[in-house]
């Protein structure tokens, strides 16, 4: 793996960055999304449908390892070749980070000096760094994070400090146990707490990694707590190295993340926009027509439809008009909310294709505006946009 | 008529044709994967179209419940709704009669149904199911037939039968398209040769675009069921399609063709693989099986399709029943298995080694020579020598073919 940052807006904020992993077909940009997998694979799309994506922007995925425990030994992994033979996805990027905010949670009660704890549709397990090492030496991904106790919001001091020194001692334990990894990713976690924060980030910064995987987010911090977090952590970090965050998964939360200076993102928006029967509609230009044409519609904003809605029956226009995607250069609005309506599977494959989409080209802007020099502007100009709504609510009511 | 039937090749009974129809040029025999509610389960319609898949079925009692076929209608018809760029077959509406029985109420009029979705009346008759055919705007639509179980006995067969030509006049009345829509009559009459018999001879005395044979593929001993499509397709004219509907098991599908039939249909490929089997050629692999978990080679080595050229059994095994990829995985292989059944059918008919494809098949199928008496005495009828298929003593296994989960589970590997 190979990472350099190409442009910084200032010391410790928004970066574009290179980074060649694997055998991607290209360079990949940063700031980037990974995308979520279930069992290695998109939650819906098939593996053939992926070259429709943008490429390389769509190369990246994120997969727990934790997933296979449900049926697939490590051994069999082995024997197959690896994440990328065992996927047939040779030219993707794969970064294994066990939790996935989706299905494996971090369950802080239960983990204990000798290993994390996740709660996984097999149940609560115990993951020890050996273990994991195991898992990850015989997955052979491009990249891994360490492992991490991260621990909600809430805890006490004492937990914080505790889960500070156990994911500083696992990363240890990673290094020692497999040190011809791919790229290992250290942890970094520390709560709500800034000086363990620092503590934490200094420490792995010491150490012989790669990158950094800065965890411990999404469980239950205020989104306005952030900012100084990310900001004590990054500025300890040495520029040169990609950072990886978790549980930062809405748009708002990403610009929030990439202001910071963090590289990489996975998210667990696009799933849950797509269970839910959601589309992504937010412009992705600074042009504003779309959003009155959508305001009255029910159970959306202006940045999101619902294709459930009734209002949808008839409307034989793809979700998004100049969307080049599969879904929206092939199918309407109407056909979707029939699928939705009759539960059909293939509404939940157009819509992860749509949004996957829509969501990599949020991050193509992104890159371009930071190039530019307008990433603040770009920033404040779509943080109003997405509360406009509320404020047409409130001078109609 | 709106379709053009050419016979490019026979072996005795068995034909392989081109079939013109409006939206797309067909080889047969074909298999015809199931949509019910326009859309495959799954998958995409280009996935479906690098399968290979040349027309797709859809059901005009699902589809006139949800999203109706007034809005189809307004979409420019089914295709457009659904921008499938190739050739549509739509059922009648009368399959629910069977499989919906316990909803329906059958009399001259129609069927009147209580529908599932907000328990309202929903009467079918012949004229509303052609409408609305008419408006969904299929290339082949199926007449409103009076369809009863082949498991049942007595004067309810013969009634079915005489109602079914009754209704085919109605339903040619309703027609409102003939010249791009092909209205099918559908051969009713239970097992009864005589009664089977009278409803061929009524049928092609309309003059109809093409022929289906119903009411089989619904739990009668296999037996009967060979007799009565190889009746059928000796009676029903050379030059026009015919349909066995609700068909089904790839062995099925093999004989049926030596007997003379060209079209077939069936939910079974991509129901069973959302319950974890996969279509192979030496009959079913069940993925949910523990011994598949760590199986490293393909479901099949000889097939090439995305999922057997990338992925292994044990992955597959890791997915199945419990992630929608598991059953989308399966369905595309199932499907590509029996678009390729479909390919080899027409192709070794064309190219003249039709009886060689049908012993490979059986032997690959049945590689202790233990083939169904019910497949040998078709295939007597077929006129293909199948002996060096069969185990020499003895000669062919008996089998009491009434309970065809039985056949399957003998045709599983031993893993």
């Amino acid at each position: 793996m190979k990472f350099a940052v190409k442009k910084a807006l200032s010391s410790g904020g928004a970066r574009v960055g290179v980074l060649e992993v694997g055998s991607c077909p290209a360079p990949i940009e940063t700031p980037a999304l990974l995308l979520a997998t279930r069992k290695g694979l998109p939650h819906f799309i098939s593996p053939d449908l992926l070259p429709s994506l943008p490429s390389p922007d769509s190369n990246l995925l994120q997969v727990s390892p934790l997933h296979f425990l449900e049926g697939l030994s490590t051994t069999t992994i082995s024997k197959i070749g690896g994440l990328h033979q065992m996927l047939g996805l040779q030219q993707h990027g794969i970064a294994a980070v066990p939790r996935d905010s989706i299905q494996c949670l971090p369950e802080s009660k239960a983990a204990t000096k000798l290993g994390a704890s996740f709660e996984t549709p097999c149940g609560r397990l115990l993951i020890k760094p050996k273990d994991y090492v195991e898992m990850i030496s015989c997955m052979q991904p491009n990249i891994w994070a360490s492992l991490a106790d991260e621990v909600p919001a809430w805890v006490s001091e004492k937990r914080n400090k505790t889960s500070v020194d156990r994911t500083l001692r696992w990363l240890d334990d990673c290094i020692s146990l497999y040190p011809a990894a791919g790229s290992i990713f250290g942890a970094i976690v520390g709560g709500t707490n800034l000086e363990e924060r620092k503590r934490c980030a200094e420490e792995v910064a010491k150490r012989n990694v790669s990158g950094y995987w800065i965890g411990g987010f999404g469980l239950g911090e205020g989104i306005d707590e952030r900012p100084a977090l990310l900001r004590a952590v990054i500025d300890i970090l040495p520029d040169e190295k990609p950072r990886l965050t978790c549980g930062l998964g809405l748009p708002e939360e990403i610009l929030q993340g990439i202001a910071a200076g963090i590289d990489l993102f996975d998210s667990t928006y696009i799933y849950s926009l797509t269970v839910g029967g959601f589309a992504l509609t937010f412009s992705l230009d600074n042009s504003r027509e779309q959003h009155s044409l959508q305001s009255d519609q029910i159970g959306s904003d202006l940045t999101k439809i619902n294709l459930r809605a009734t209002a949808y029956r008839k409307d034989m226009s793809p979700i998004l008009e100049n969307c080049t995607c599969y879904t929206c250069k092939n199918h309407t609005k109407a056909y979707i909310n029939h699928l939705l309506n009759v539960h059909e599977m293939l509404a939940q494959i157009l819509l992860e294709i749509h949004n996957t989409h829509h969501f990599l080209r949020f991050f193509h802007v992104i890159r371009t505006a930071i190039r530019d020099g307008s990433f603040e502007e770009f920033r404040q100009a779509f943080l109003e946009s997405r509360r406009e709504h509320f404020k047409g609510e409130a001078i109609s009511t | 008529m709106a379709l053009h039937f050419e016979i490019l090749g026979r072996f005795n009974r068995a034909r392989a044709a081109q079939l013109t129809l409006p939206h797309f040029v067909c080889q047969t025999p074909l298999f015809m994967p199931v949509g019910t509610q326009g859309t495959i389960k799954g998958l995409t319609n280009n996935e479906l179209e690098r399968i290979g898949c040349q027309i797709i079925l859809g059901n005009t009692y699902h589809l006139a419940l949800r999203p109706t076929s007034e809005l189809l209608e307004e979409a420019g018809g089914l295709h457009n709704f659904m921008n499938w760029p190739r050739a549509m077959l739509t059922d009648s509406g009368g399959f629910q009669m069977v499989s919906l029985l316990h909803l329906a109420d059958i009399t001259e009029e129609g069927v009147t149904f209580q529908s599932p979705v907000d328990g309202k009346p929903m009467l079918l008759t012949p004229e509303e199911s052609i409408q609305i055919q008419n408006r969904i705007g299929a290339d082949i639509i199926m007449a409103l037939d009076d369809v009863v179980r082949t498991t049942i006995t007595g004067p309810r067969i013969e009634e079915a039968m005489y109602r079914t030509l009754r209704w085919i006049d109605r339903c040619i009345a309703a027609h409102k398209r003939p010249h791009d829509q092909n209205l099918f009559g559908i051969v009713q009459g239970g097992l009864d040769p005589e009664l089977r018999d009278i409803c061929v001879k009524g049928l092609v005395e309309r003059n109809l675009p093409g022929y289906a044979i119903g009411g089989l593929a619904g739990g009668e001993d296999k037996d009967s069921f060979w007799r009565v499509v190889a009746q059928c397709t000796a009676a029903l004219p050379e030059d026009k399609p015919r349909y066995v509907m609700g068909v089904g098991y790839p062995l099925d599908i093999v004989v049926c063709s030596a007997l003379g039939a060209d079209m077939y249909d069936c939910v079974y490929p991509t129901r069973t693989a959302r319950f974890g089997t996969a279509l192979v050629p030496e009959g079913v692999l069940k993925l949910k099986h523990r011994a598949m978990a760590d199986d490293t080679r393909p479901i099949d080595p000889t097939c090439p399709c995305m999922v057997c050229k990338n992925y292994t059994r044990a992955y597959i095994h890791c997915l199945v029943t419990k992630d929608a990829m598991g059953s989308q995985l399966l369905s595309y292989h199932n499907l590509y298995y029996m678009m390729r059944l479909s390919r080899n059918l027409h192709s070794s008919i064309v190219e003249g080694r039709f009886p060689e494809f049908v012993r490979d098949f059986l032997r690959t199928m049945f590689p202790k020579g233990d083939v169904p008496e019910w497949v040998c005495n078709a295939m007597e009828v077929a006129g293909i020598d199948i002996s060096s298929c069969c185990a020499p003593f003895p000669p062919c296994q008996e089998n009491d073919s009434s309970n065809e989960l039985e056949q399957l589970n003998k045709v599983k590997i031993e893993i």
